[in-house]
């Protein structure tokens, strides 16, 4: 089945594109660059870095920009599919949602009204689990976005491996935050993974904080071997 | 042990994780269980298990629907069975039912019409379905939406059918229905 995988170039939307090429053909990425730092359904940080992973990957990025607003970045996300659909004869969707019903229903609503097939493979998957994966399986994953109490700017740009996945576990126990972000708590930037055939290496990046929310903003990056 | 069928369109499907794993995960809480998909069941083999679920499948994953002869197993298995979504839907072909059709995607409000061991009094549910059953002799209606039937008790035996997905949301029910004595 041909696919085309929701792509924000953070941890779930890459694993799950990762899952789905192991059993289907992924023929291309689609990104919604939300000009909304609030958007309700997409990643923003380093939204632009997806044109460098969708290089990286080989795959033809579908990119579609929205204001982020409610409702209308839903009518784009359509347009984005349909446009998938039509260039790139896509049968089906993939996405990384893991818990929220709010962005799965969406996209099942949309996938439904353009007739393709709607796939979760992360759905409902537990969270210290996922981000063991993602280490276990060589994932160079940043994190680039901060958006809750207690965590602070000593976290971006840190990299998810063992003891940082400890901590957010721990943290999880102690203030109730979803360890791999779900509630937005944490975003993420996939700077190397097992199906990219360069990685990303960053040149300029700039840290912007303020209290427990803050950005990791990579300036200038480029792609070089493994 | 309990059995939890496979109800995707293929083996080792990329759905799996999505319908089958939750489930999975659910019940291994409280009992071991085995995966199977429909297509590799044996009725020899089911002595073994003392329930069995029935997975749910893709929006527009109709499969089970178009194959309804590889489930004559259902009507003469003498231990709880459970279908969620397409398991429903199959369990009703099985038994002669149609289907009507009834899109819902999301959370949907259920309310409880007949008292089950189950569940009870009227709740919220994640749904995500093409169709429902109609109503009929063979099965008693224990809970509907505003648009459509949402669970089904056969009346003589203990075949239960719940529309809306329990593993998702309301895992409590599966919980039921996995502690149910028979």
């Amino acid at each position: 089945m041909r696919l085309g995988v929701l792509f924000s170039g953070g941890k779930d939307s890459t694993l799950a594109l990762h899952l789905a090429a192991e059993k289907e053909s992924v023929v291309c990425l689609i990104t919604l660059v939300s000009k909304n730092p609030e958007s309700y359904m997409f990643h923003t940080p380093n939204i632009d870095v997806t044109a460098l992973q969708a290089e990286a990957l080989g795959l033809p990025l579908v990119s579609v920009v929205t204001e982020g607003q409610k409702e209308e970045e839903l009518a784009d996300l359509e347009k984005a599919i349909a446009q998938a659909k039509s260039k790139y004869q896509i049968e089906g969707v993939v996405t990384g949602a893991v818990e929220s019903v709010y962005q799965a229903s969406r996209v099942q609503r949309i996938c439904n009204r353009l007739d393709v097939w709607c796939f979760n493979p992360l759905w409902k998957h537990d969270q210290k689990a996922l981000l063991e994966t993602l280490v276990e399986k060589n994932f160079r994953v940043i994190i680039s976005g901060i958006f809750a109490y207690p965590l602070d700017e000593k976290w971006l740009g840190k990299q998810i491996d063992p003891a940082v996945i400890a901590r957010l576990v721990g943290l999880q126990s102690q203030y109730g935050i979803s360890p791999s972000g779900e509630g937005g708590e944490i975003e993420t930037t996939v700077l190397d993974a097992p199906m990219f055939k360069q990685k990303i290496e960053i040149l300029t990046s700039s840290m912007e904080s303020k209290g427990n929310c803050g950005v990791f903003q990579i300036k200038q990056a480029r792609l070089v071997s493994k | 042990m309990i059995l939890v069928v496979d109800m995707n369109w293929k083996r080792d499907s990329l759905a799996l994780n999505e319908f089958v794993s939750p489930i999975v995960s659910v019940v291994q809480s409280l009992e071991e269980c085995e995966v199977k998909h429909f297509l590799d069941i044996e009725t020899m083999e089911l002595e073994g298990y003392n329930k069995i679920i029935l997975s749910g499948t893709m929006l527009k994953d109709h499969a089970t629907l178009k194959q309804v002869d590889k489930f004559n197993w259902i009507s003469t298995f003498d231990k709880p069975i459970m279908g969620i979504c397409a398991g429903m839907q199959t369990i009703a072909l099985v038994f002669g039912v149609t289907l009507t059709n009834c899109l819902q995607i999301g959370i949907t409000e259920i309310s409880t019409l007949k008292q089950n061991p189950i569940f009870q009094s009227d709740f919220r549910a994640y749904t995500l379905h093409n169709y429902s059953v109609a109503p009929s002799q063979t099965f008693e209606t224990l809970a509907e939406s505003t648009k459509c039937i949402q669970a089904i008790k056969h009346k003589q035996k203990n075949i239960y059918g719940v529309l809306f997905h329990p593993e998702v949301r309301n895992q409590e029910i599966l919980k039921r229905f996995i502690l149910l004595k028979q």
